[in-house]
């Protein structure tokens, strides 16, 4: 083993590790809303810390690696794409600890005919994906798991945009729910870019596999899966 | 501008293939590292342009080395004049045990300039572009030896300056020199290319990716892969590249 592998081992077991939490606090933050479920919300804020410290020293191991080992090729790729993808699942952990927070304030869980209007629980399921399929991706360095979060984002983009005439149509048949409603918007918004910062995830994944850059860039690659009609 | 290439070249020192059909083309006024584990090759390449090989017995060439075009081993080529085109320096300081003024002098005597105040002018010019004049303006008659290692190395590329090569070669020229005489030397190079085609072979990759903008991997008398200095340290093409820059070589 080179002395750069243990750096890169070490990174690669902490990114998976804060990766994994963060799919736990999405579930967890999920459950704790639809089921009104105040304890399992305050677990969520309570982890969000460790979150944010996985994310610190994820960050200063990658500095360190790059000041005193001087990566080259995979392994400077590597480093690159671990800072921006540190970044990018540390901002999911912030809307995993945010829609906990909702779960926590309201008084009542979201009634089931919101939740189908607005797509909550296939949104959910969406994000939970993606967040598992890019962690699949880095784990087993699996690019062929790459390329398919493009067509699940779509999905979400597609709630997200029907969701404002949505939430406007039931604010106006039920005024009551009004302050509800708003919070289900807000958490869509935040589902909807959860999937953004999984497609940044991709891209740097496909920079570190490839050594391509294709942000900013039309995507030109017929294994996108077709979004599926809500 | 300074054109050098090799094409289908072969070198043994008597039955050891040292290099094995190797075919490049180096741009002019730039940089081309040459990396590789020790014993692959890279300094019996570099000395093909200047023919220091020719001073072991046992080397044998076969192929084509040209400089703007023409063939360095041709027949009827006069050594000498294939030397005063192409400039060494290597990886000991060897500044000749003489002033610092005739050190640079020495090679525009040799060539039959007597003009003093040419010899003067080119000397100072020569020092200049060196990067060591201002530290030895007052100092030319001072003995080059008495010079730290990082001068007498600026000294010797001062000397293959005065001559006017048209290729520039260096074997390793800051292994032995602290980091800021290292880094005054990187700081000289980088400057120079702007003039001259210069080949450098290093262990350094480091010194190769600040100031190459062209690398060659060699590795047991062959050429592994050669491209910009940006995509042999970001993606290289060959596995092996890769694993010899990266350290996981062996």
């Amino acid at each position: 083993m080179s002395p750069i592998d243990t750096n890169i081992l070490q990174i690669k077991a902490d990114l998976i590790q804060m990766w994994s939490l963060v799919i736990s606090q999405m579930e967890k933050a999920r459950i704790a809303l639809i089921n009104g479920d105040h304890d399992l919300a305050r677990e969520v804020v309570m982890n969000e810390k460790r979150v944010d410290a996985f994310e610190l020293k994820i960050d200063m191991d990658s500095e360190s690696t790059l000041m005193l080992k001087n990566p080259v090729a995979i392994d400077l790729r590597f480093i690159l794409s671990v800072l921006k993808i540190n970044y990018n699942i540390e901002r999911v952990g912030d809307y995993a600890n945010a829609i906990a927070k909702v779960a926590g304030n309201s008084k009542e869980p979201i009634p089931e005919n919101i939740l189908q209007a607005t797509h909550l629980p296939e949104m959910f399921f969406t994000a939970q994906a993606m967040l598992q399929q890019s962690l699949d991706a880095f784990e087993n360095a699996d690019r062929s798991r790459v390329n398919q979060l493009f067509g699940m984002d779509e999905k979400l983009d597609k709630a997200n945009k029907k969701a404002n005439s949505v939430i406007c149509g039931l604010i106006q048949q039920n005024p009551e729910n009004t302050m509800l409603l708003l919070d289900a918007l807000s958490i869509i918004r935040k589902l909807e870019r959860t999937g953004d910062h999984i497609l940044n995830v991709a891209e740097e994944l496909i920079y570190y596999f490839d050594a391509n850059i294709i942000k900013h860039s039309k995507l030109l690659n017929s294994d996108f899966s077709e979004p599926e009609n809500f | 501008m300074t054109h050098a290439e090799v094409k289908n070249v072969n070198v043994w020192y008597d039955n050891i293939h040292a290099l094995k059909n190797l075919s490049m083309s180096f741009q002019p006024n730039s940089v081309t590292a040459l990396i590789g584990p020790s014993g692959c090759g890279k300094s019996t390449f570099l000395r093909l342009f200047n023919r220091m090989n020719d001073l072991i017995p046992t080397f044998r060439l076969d192929g084509l080395v040209t400089i703007n075009g023409q063939d360095v081993y041709k027949k009827d080529v006069q050594i000498d004049e294939i030397r005063k085109k192409v400039g060494m320096v290597f990886q000991k300081p060897n500044p000749f045990p003489k002033s610092v003024f005739e050190n640079v002098a020495y090679g525009l005597r040799v060539n039959g300039i007597k003009n003093k105040s040419i010899i003067e002018e080119t000397v100072e010019k020569s020092l200049k572009q060196a990067a060591l004049w201002d530290e030895v303006k007052d100092l030319l008659k001072k003995s080059a030896m008495e010079l730290s290692g990082g001068q007498q190395q600026r000294l010797c590329i001062a000397r293959a300056l005065a001559v006017e090569p048209k290729l520039i070669l260096m074997d390793e020229p800051t292994s032995s020199l602290d980091p800021i005489s290292t880094s005054r030397i990187e700081e000289l190079i980088f400057n120079l290319k702007n003039e001259y085609t210069i080949i450098i072979v290093t262990h350094n990759l480091q010194q190769a990716g600040r100031i190459s903008e062209s690398t060659a991997f060699f590795y047991l008398g062959e050429l592994i892969e050669y491209n910009l200095t940006k995509k042999i340290f970001l993606n290289p093409d060959r596995e092996r590249t890769q694993n010899y820059i990266t350290g996981r070589f062996g």
